[in-house]
């Protein structure tokens, strides 16, 4: 008995031997070691690939999707979107940080809802007509069946950074309304900001909304 | 071109660089394990551990070296989050509870990495690369030694000792995953994964203001996190987050670094057992399931059935842009047939149909190509099944690889194959008769019910995946799919390890005219059959509650 309890502590001893080494191998050296070449050889993308506008200031990352909606009004829960400007697609399932609150961390996340859930139906309506009537200029009206699925789904991140070009080119007038430009200056804008497949075949056309945005700051402050 | 047609282009690259890599990793792999001389650095290893790694062990001491590193590694994790509201390096974070603690140590070392915290506000730096990415590592070394085990159980005459634990641990680690890990991590690094300590820090925005990230060490987590067929995102939103997959290439990379061991891991067995068509055999079961569900998930969710997607005009929920339906297609079910459980779209908000494939892929037992080392055995578990079925067909004693499978084998057989469902059903249904657990749910009706039965589903085979919507972070569910996550993953290396044990001590019989001719691809059909009819007969009354109710009502 005492034999077999004096085996058991020296396997067990072994293990956390075991245990300890390999974390000092792929716990310590391995992530030391990749993190020291990635910040030689990719600075910028090791540490969050951030861009910024015209003027050197740091507006965010090419990678994370961001919202431009105009200050919250009072008496308000969501803020409107600020339509000068490409929106993103919806983000249902973002959160906040519910613990260690001592920090307001972006909290990434779906909503999670499945394809007969009521109230996913009823988000998907309710963003449906609201591209609708935003992008309805004057001149250009939109048709329900012309929005495409990303313009009103929440990706799985909430921080999609990107739209696909269908729902580009559907802002595209209000856009242009919006910033007095022409319509043709911003459909330029948006091509030379459309990205295709990679080599063809992988992933699906994308715009970078962030990106698009700081050029279309800079086109309007020109023309202004 | 349409993006179907790229989807399919996808696959098609995604094989042939499988293909590519098949040869050179699969020899590669036999080699380390079958090689006399150790690496200096292993030496090293070996004499801080205290360990003999010549010292040949029989299955009860290759199980007993199993479990105690693992039980110990459970600890370890444990207390590591326990304490981590005093450890330096932990960007101030709190202590984790004791229930979550639990759910988080024993996912990680079972190599199932279900998460029932957000990483980015709950995990600090100590405990995501210090004890979560070490365990991707190990747990996934410990896969690979008790496959090998099993082989050398097949190719061994007769001797009745399956090799040293502690030698096939380390070497899984330090041959296999180091190397291919770092190469990997820069890969993604390249592509844009953050990769850095800076901690929290703020960054300006577009519209005034600053945004809060957590950095980190995330490509190398990332990495391993695929390649271990772990599966536990360092960011709440896994691989669809951008810092952890940034673009289309990092996401078919990341698909491939999910499938290339445990499809390789085919080679390494013919090898070892010295017939290389043995491992084609298994290979083509392995690769035409994958493919075959791969079709079925781009078909359905390409259709987008189900009222909001209609509605939306496709099935983006929780899919990204850059990703499409083709990308996260791929990706949700090389994830669900192998153990990783990494999503880069979230599967609660996929099709009800697309929804049963991934619930179908890991009550398959994560066989095609499966998790790395889990997959393998599994397999091997299930051909012994075919042969069985096959020998009583005809009336003949069944042998597979010139061993008997005799009262004894197949009895490890049938118990390893009754674990999970075991665990999978019981817990679903007790869940759905208590009173409480389905507060947790987020949808109702059927695709409630499927969140419930996918948490348990993913927990024992340690998958790891999730229909998220379910809030998982209960006291009922850290615990039941806690203890789900330990049984499912080391009970059943119980019963392969004492199978390979008995492999071992039989003396070969040779060949004759009415061998079942195993390396054939009659076999392959044989055994792709019996899976299919087996995880079918087991699950199909729970499938039809869940997904296929969803899924014909759409």
């Amino acid at each position: 008995m005492n034999n077999s309890v004096g085996n058991t502590a020296r396997l067990l001893g072994a293990g956390l031997r075991a245990l300890l080494v390999l974390t000092a191998l792929c716990g310590v050296l391995y992530p030391l070691a990749v993190t020291g070449v990635a910040q030689t050889l990719f600075h910028d993308k090791a540490n969050g690939s951030e861009i910024t506008d015209s003027t050197g200031r740091v507006v965010g990352s090419r990678l994370i999707g961001q919202r431009y909606d105009l200050p919250l009004k009072e008496g308000q829960e969501t803020p409107d979107p600020d339509l000068r400007w490409f929106q993103p697609r919806p983000s249902n399932g973002l959160g906040e940080n519910s613990a260690n609150t001592q920090y307001d961390l972006i909290l990434s996340g779906a909503t999670n809802r499945a394809g007969d859930n009521a109230e996913l139906l009823q988000w998907v309506k309710e963003a449906k007509a609201a591209v609708v009537k935003d992008n309805s200029t004057a001149d250009f009206k939109v048709n329900p069946s012309d929005v495409p699925a990303d313009a009103v789904t929440s990706s799985g991140s909430g921080l999609d950074p990107h739209i696909s070009p269908r729902y580009a080119e559907l802002q595209v007038h209000r856009i242009a309304d919006r910033n007095h430009l022409d319509v043709r200056q911003v459909r330029k804008l948006v091509d030379a900001h459309t990205e295709g497949r990679t080599l063809g075949f992988l992933g699906e056309p994308r715009v970078n909304v962030l990106q698009l945005n700081v050029a279309l700051a800079e086109l309007a402050a020109k023309s202004r | 071109m349409s993006p179907e047609i790229a989807g399919v282009l996808q696959l098609l690259a995604l094989i042939a660089a499988l293909g590519l890599a098949y040869r050179p990793l699969g020899d590669h792999m036999a080699r380390v394990y079958s090689a006399d001389r150790h690496l200096r650095a292993e030496r090293w290893i070996y004499r801080a551990v205290g360990v003999d790694p010549n010292a040949e062990m029989r299955w009860p001491a290759y199980l007993r070296g199993v479990l105690a590193f693992s039980a110990v590694g459970v600890l370890f994790l444990y207390l590591l989050q326990r304490l981590q509201g005093s450890l330096p390096g932990s960007l101030g974070f709190a202590s984790i509870d004791p229930d979550q603690a639990f759910n988080t140590a024993a996912s990680f070392v079972a190599n199932t990495n279900w998460q029932s915290y957000y990483g980015e506000q709950a995990m600090g730096h100590v405990v995501q690369t210090g004890g979560l990415a070490v365990q991707n590592f190990v747990s996934a070394a410990v896969g690979m030694a008790v496959a090998v085990a099993l082989v050398r159980g097949f190719a061994r005459t007769p001797a009745g000792e399956l090799g040293n634990f502690w030698a096939d641990l380390v070497r899984g680690v330090v041959r296999i995953l180091v190397p291919m890990a770092v190469l990997g991590a820069l890969v993604l690094v390249a592509c844009g994964a953050v990769q850095n300590f800076a901690g929290i820090h703020e960054v300006g925005q577009f519209m005034g203001g600053t945004q809060q990230w957590n950095g980190g060490a995330v490509a190398s987590q990332e990495v391993i996190k695929e390649l271990g067929t772990n599966g536990g995102g360092y960011f709440n939103a896994n691989s669809a987050h951008p810092f952890e997959n940034p673009s289309p290439f990092s996401n078919l990379f990341e698909v491939f670094l999910i499938l290339v061991i445990p499809f390789s891991l085919t080679r390494t067995f013919g090898r070892m057992v010295g017939s290389l068509k043995q491992g084609y055999a298994i290979l083509g079961t392995m690769a035409v399931i994958w493919i075959g569900f791969t079709a079925l998930m781009m078909w359905t969710e390409f259709a987008g059935r189900g009222p909001a997607f209609e509605a939306a005009g496709g099935a983006m929920e929780g899919k990204e842009t850059r990703f499409g339906i083709g990308g996260s297609a791929l990706f949700s079910v090389a994830t669900t047939l192998t153990s990783t459980g990494a999503v880069n779209s979230f599967h609660s908000s996929f099709t009800g149909f697309g929804g049963g494939i991934q619930l179908l892929g890991m009550q398959l037992g994560e066989i095609a190509p499966g998790g790395v080392g889990s997959g393998l055995y599994g397999m091997l578990i299930m051909a012994i099944v075919a042969v069985f079925i096959a020998g009583l067909m005809v009336g003949r004693t069944p042998e597979y690889l010139g061993k008997k499978i005799g009262t004894r084998e197949i009895k490890f057989a049938a118990c390893y194959i009754l674990v999970t469902p075991a665990l999978v059903l019981g817990f679903t249904a007790a869940a759905m008769a208590l009173d409480t657990p389905a507060d947790s749910m987020t949808n109702s009706g059927a695709h409630g019910f499927s969140e419930i039965l996918y948490a348990y589903t993913s927990g024992a085979n340690n998958n790891g995946s999730a229909f998220a919507g379910l809030n998982a972070d209960t006291q009922w569910f850290n615990s039941t799919i806690g203890i789900a996550m330990l049984l499912g993953r080391f009970l059943p290396m119980v019963f392969v390890l004492a199978l390979a044990g008995s492999l071992a001590e039989q003396n070969p019989v040779p060949a004759t005219a009415g061998t079942l001719r195993t390396e054939k691809p009659l076999f392959t059909g044989l055994l792709a059959g019996t899976l299919l009819i087996v995880t079918g007969l087991t699950y199909f009354p729970a499938l039809a509650l869940g997904p296929l109710a969803e899924g014909l009502a759409a």
